[in-house]
């Protein structure tokens, strides 16, 4: 076969092409083949395959031979089984017969294969056939040393893939005495066994404490030549004491005082032993002695309470920084990122600031200067961030593309953190966009912006600064953001300055404006509008920009519609209005840090959380308060399940009439909108409620799960995508959503699904896709229930899965006739029900119609609309002549319309369908809402409106919103600047609501 | 004696990685041929291929003055290289670098003796008895036998059945 390694792919193919051809033919020829024989082309299969092709059959040969009485060929057979595993059921059967067998033969070596295969496999069906069995092998008193190792971790396996199939009992207990065994090799294997079993049940573990210290303690203390086998390059048993101390890592610090004083002098022991002249100059010698004394750190962290160990061991780690062995300095710096968060131990590692420092410089070894990075951001503190933020950003300069990122947030989040003086944050910041823009991602110029809206004593330097900074004949895209923000709502404060005065700011931004993408341009025309509020003088240079060809006509709808309507707007409205609407941004709400969630996400659970979680008891938010907890930062960034069309929920319902929340338009058709209205209520049942009529949303939200659906339904099939998000830091652990269906439902619903992933990391999703078909009508719906690990606690979460029985609905074209011929062939009295129920709201056909099109209307073709908008002329003409409520609610149908085609390319068809009459309806209901959903529609109705009426209007309006009283005034300005900058959207009253949410609200 | 906290965690919030394994064993040589894979964690083949396409491209740009460790993906690569082979072991972040460091070594040592100073051939067509020799020194991503005396005895053992 040597032949198959050299010459060309072909001839590698064609070679192996005629052996598979040959070992076929030898299988299915008509003479029996000896074992040899068998076992030889078996092995040969493997091989092939092990070269990379693909091997389809020899699966019934190889399980032959496992039933073989020479070890060669069962060998052979177990191993092609491990390699080449396959799920098919027949196969497995006969498999783990040979294995019972083989398990009950007595004879080592079989045994030996056998639980090597299982081990190897570790399928679920091998669970279930031997998660009985081998706790048993392994503490009956007559087994060999090497079957108890492998009957270790072989169960060891079998815990980790099923830990439901392995019953705890009796053994248990005789497992830890395994730490007492006279052979190392069983106690390795055992140590790791009890290491996983004691992270699960630390309760039933714990004498493994008193016995794994007293294990320690004599390998620690034996001389190098005790234990012979396991002296490793004179290091007594390196990898069992790494085990032990990993063991010891499970539990908090022994409170029998015997206990700690033993395991305080093992500690000391190894700490003294890197201290003595090493007895080899081996490197594996180095290697292993710093293996056990790390491992010794590790834990030393981990009980965080003898502050002199903690002491001792950073300035070992101190020593480890200036090694000549790269290994060794890069543990270190690993280390004492987990040392620099224990309060006993900050200050030393904070001694060895100028040596990481200097790593940051000269390692050769990227992965050497990420950790220094790490090491510098953990032992920040107000008494060093201004040096760790210089350093920082000097070796942003020259850093590995593969981290800047990375270090980017970092240093955000540092000076922010620790900025004692503002104009110092800003400058950071600018910095940071100098030099790494293309790494600043959006959080970080969302948050330099929140900070300088919410801090008025940073306000003018942050205009000036940006302004000096945009004078740069190149500068970075986000800069221009940051600059077309901040001038936007402070260029104001530096318009005394000739130098900058409002004409040169409007000049600067505008020669950064055709060298940028479309967003950055939208956001532009928001600043031009605000500057037409602040500096009336350049009104009409801005109303010349807006107008040229370029943007009236763009090809991109946003750019061309904000053209548009801030054209019309700055020339129709009065000053007044105009500074109603483009007045100053309000405060953000105070929350965690975008930045800071970011980086948890990149980096992933462990490393930043004990960090953040640690210092946030030293420092004092950059606030001046408490961070709020994470949770609320998650659900602001969910859309709101009730968020209204206009934002407007949270204020009191019309005096008259149906509540005027569009948001609860669909769902009252169905049930009382009592529900659909309430603010943020994560109660499942409210939510199914929310699915009947929409097929994609949040389905459940706690502080640990959001789970969120989309589906898509076609005839009597459907498919489900749930999507279960992680929103701790934190991995959940035998994560396993199920889906059940009571008895009568699992006749007439078929769901298919398969297994997700058992564990779910932080801050990860995973999708779970169910395939359904309906098979007859139902009524109940089925439940999802998942259960999984967090932390050491068990989570239940159980909610009703929104699959209802109008998904599989299906209109059906008739003429009346052939209708009511159906209709009077229901004869039999029990075809027909009637039932008499007030009520609850005022009732309109074309109403309900418009409302159900517009249900539909997220994949809203050209056709709909128009069937949609020709109901609504209907309706219309209906309304007219009706009372007030239905008026009412085809208006809010109306603005919904408007709004949803103001943002597509088909918003011109809508808005000369608009008609006047809402306009004029609207200015004598004298309803402030009403008049504020106006507002919003503004700009599309000047559009389509002559001058005056919507001048007129306009004036009307700013009647209406002055009455809404304080706090509702900038809703419609909220809307306005809010759709354009493109920031994140803030939750709370008055909040602004970008366009995004609005669409997807509607769905 | 211990009435401690029932949960694993430390004072620090920290919860240690709970499935600390080995996820994989590769042996590839410098053109990134694989003469050695061992699984410890499901995968499909495509995965499978995929990793060690990215291990390959991980560790060979890696020179001798680096460290022996290099983070990847949400794991860590342990590797050493020998003559053309590089031997890598991946496993959590959190574990114990410089134990897998020598687990290697060790390993390594064991071939050089049991196939009297090894070479890549040697691996290519006795690929039958490497996987016996990962078997006895490591199962169940963990490390299983540490002794060299105690694994050569059952490997000449093993090898006196055939």
């Amino acid at each position: 076969m040597s032949g198959l390694c050299g010459k060309s792919k072909e001839a590698e193919i064609k070679r192996i092409n005629k052996e598979l051809a040959n070992i076929r033919s030898k299988f299915k020829g008509d003479k029996a083949l000896d074992g040899y024989s068998k076992k030889k082309y078996v092995c040969k299969l493997l091989f092939i395959f092990l070269l990379g092709h693909d091997i389809d059959f020899g699966h019934m040969e190889a399980v032959n031979l496992l039933s073989s009485n020479r070890y060669t060929e069962k060998q052979i057979g177990y191993l092609f089984i491990s390699v080449l595993v396959n799920s098919n059921s027949e196969l497995i059967r006969l498999i783990n017969n040979a294995i019972k067998n083989d398990l009950a033969s007595r004879n080592p070596t079989f045994m030996g294969l056998a639980l090597h295969c299982i081990a190897n496999v570790g399928s679920r069906e091998m669970a279930e056939a031997f998660a009985g069995e081998i706790p048993k092998i392994l503490v009956a008193g007559d087994t060999m040393d090497s079957v108890k190792q492998s009957a270790a971790l072989c169960l060891l396996r079998l815990y980790r893939a099923s830990p439901d199939l392995v019953p705890m009992g009796d053994w248990t207990s005789r497992v830890v005495h395994l730490l007492n065994d006279q052979h190392l090799g069983v106690v390795t294997a055992a140590t790791s066994l009890i290491t996983t079993l004691a992270q699960k049940n630390p309760e039933e573990f714990k004498t493994s404490v008193s016995l794994a210290v007293s294990r320690l303690s004599r390998i620690v203390t034996s001389a190098s030549t005790d234990l012979q086998d396991y002296t490793y390059y004179f290091v007594p048993a390196p990898w069992l004491s790494v085990k032990l101390l990993r063991l010891l890592q499970c539990y908090p610090p022994p409170e029998d005082p015997a206990v700690r004083g033993r395991l305080t002098e093992c500690l000391e022991t190894i700490l003294n032993k890197a201290q003595e002249p090493p007895k080899s100059k081996k490197v594996q010698h180095s290697n292993a002695k710093n293996a056990v004394l790390f491992e010794a750190i590790s834990l030393i962290i981990h009980h965080d309470s003898e502050p002199n160990l903690l002491v001792r061991a950073c300035n070992q780690l101190g020593q480890f920084l200036q090694h000549r062995e790269t290994n060794l300095r890069y543990l270190a710096l690993e280390s004492m990122c987990t040392l620099a968060s224990s309060e006993f131990s900050h200050e030393a590692v904070k001694t060895h600031i100028d040596t990481v420092i200097n790593a940051l410089k000269t390692e050769r070894d990227v992965s050497v200067r990420q950790r220094a990075v790490d090491l510098l951001y953990a032992m920040c503190d107000r008494s060093n961030a201004q040096q760790i933020v210089a350093e920082m950003l000097s070796y942003l300069e020259t850093a590995d593309y593969s981290i800047r990122e990375e270090i980017v947030l970092k240093v955000a989040i540092l000076a922010e953190k620790y900025a004692v003086d503002y104009t110092w944050y800003v400058d950071t910041i600018l910095n940071l966009i100098r030099i790494a823009g293309d790494y600043v991602s959006e959080e970080v110029w969302y948050r330099v912006i929140q900070i300088v809206i919410n801090r008025d004593d940073v306000q003018g330097y942050a205009a000036k600064t940006v302004f000096e900074a945009l004078q740069a004949p190149a500068c970075h895209e986000n800069l221009v953001k940051v600059g077309g923000y901040i001038l936007g709502e402070f260029g104001n404060l530096i318009a005394g300055d000739p130098r900058s005065s409002p004409l040169i700011q409007f000049d600067l931004l505008h020669s950064k404006f055709h060298l940028c993408s479309v967003p950055t341009r939208a956001l532009l025309l928001s600043t031009y509008i605000k500057f037409v509020n602040l500096f009336p003088e350049v009104k009409t240079t801005i109303q010349d920009v807006l107008r040229s060809d370029s943007q009236l006509k763009n090809a991109d709808v946003e750019l061309q519609q904000r053209a548009v309507e801030y054209l019309r707007l700055s020339s129709v409205a009065s000053t007044d209005i105009l500074a109603t609407v483009l007045e100053e941004m309000p405060p953000f709400p105070e929350r965690e840090s975008s930045i800071l969630a970011k980086l948890k996400k990149k980096k992933g659970p462990s490393t930043v959380t004990d960090l953040e979680e640690a210092k946030r008891e030293r420092s004092v938010d950059v606030n001046g308060a408490p961070e709020p907890a994470p949770a609320s930062a998650s659900a602001a960034s969910t859309p709101s399940p009730s968020a209204d069309l206009l934002g407007l929920g949270a204020a009191p319902p019309a005096p008259t009439g149906p509540p005027p929340s569009a948001g609860g338009l669909l769902v009252d058709v169905f049930s009382d909108s009592a529900s659909a209205v309430a603010p943020l209520a994560p109660g499942s049942e409210d939510n199914f409620a929310r699915f009947v009529c929409k097929n994609n949303g949040v389905l459940f939200e706690n502080q640990l799960l959001q789970i969120g659906l989309k589906s898509e339904f076609r005839q009597n099939l459907g498919r489900m995508f749930i999507f279960y998000g992680n929103k701790t830091s934190t991995q959940f652990l035998n994560f396993t959503p199920t889906l059940i269906c009571a008895d009568d439902l699992q006749a007439n619903l078929n769901l298919q699904t398969k297994p997700v992933d058992p564990t779910v990391d932080g801050g990860a999703q995973v999708q779970q896709v169910v395939n359904i078909e309906c098979v007859s009508d139902f009524t109940e719906a089925p439940v999802l229930n998942i259960q999984f690990r967090y932390g050491g606690t068990f989570q239940n979460v159980s909610v009703k899965l929104p699959i209802t029985l109008n998904k599989f609905f299906q209109p059906t074209e008739m003429a009346s006739q052939d209708f009511f011929q159906r209709w009077k062939q229901l004869s039999n009295p029990q075809q027909e029900v009637q039932s008499i129920f007030k009520a609850k709201h005022p009732m309109d056909t074309e109403i309900t119609k418009a409302k159900l099109l517009l249900g539909r209307s997220s994949d809203l073709g050209q056709h709909s609309l128009k069937k949609l908008i020709l109901t609504l002329q209907t309706l219309w003409a209906l309304a007219s002549s009706t009372p007030k409520p239905p008026r009412l609610d085809a208006c809010c149908v109306w603005s919904r319309i408007c709004k949803l085609r103001c943002t597509g390319s088909r918003c011109a068809q809508a808005r000369t369908l608009f008609p006047r009459g809402y306009v004029t309806y609207c200015r004598s209901s004298f309803n402030p809402m009403q008049a504020v959903g106006l507002c919003v529609l503004f700009p599309c109705v000047s559009a389509t409106l002559g001058d005056h009426t919507a001048h007129s209007t306009m004036e009307h309006l700013s009647t209406c919103t002055s009455s809404l009283g304080p706090g509702r005034g900038w809703d419609t300005k909220g809307l306005l600047t809010g759709t354009t900058a493109g920031l994140p959207v803030q939750g709370g009253p008055g909040s602004m609501k970008s366009r995004q949410p609005v669409v997807q609200s509607t769905n | 004696m211990v009435t401690g906290r029932a949960t694993p965690e430390t004072s620090r919030g920290r919860v240690h990685a709970q499935t600390a394994k080995i996820r994989f064993i590769l042996i590839q040589n410098r053109a990134g041929k694989t003469r050695l894979a061992k699984w410890y964690m499901q995968f499909d083949d495509d995965e499978k291929q995929k990793l060690i396409e990215e291990v390959h491209a991980v560790v060979t740009v890696r020179d001798a003055k680096h460290t022996n460790f290099v983070e990847f993906r949400n794991f860590k690569i342990i590797y050493r290289r020998y003559a053309g082979l590089y031997f890598c072991i991946c496993v959590d972040v959190s574990d114990n670098n410089l134990a897998y460091l020598e687990a290697i070594h060790n390993f390594v040592e064991v071939l050089n003796e049991y196939f009297h100073n090894v070479c890549e051939l040697d691996l290519v067509f006795n690929f039958y008895k490497v996987y016996t020799v990962v078997d006895e020194m490591f199962l169940a991503g963990e490390i299983r036998e540490t002794s060299q005396t105690k694994v050569l005895k059952q490997l000449l053992m093993l090898q006196s059945l055939e």
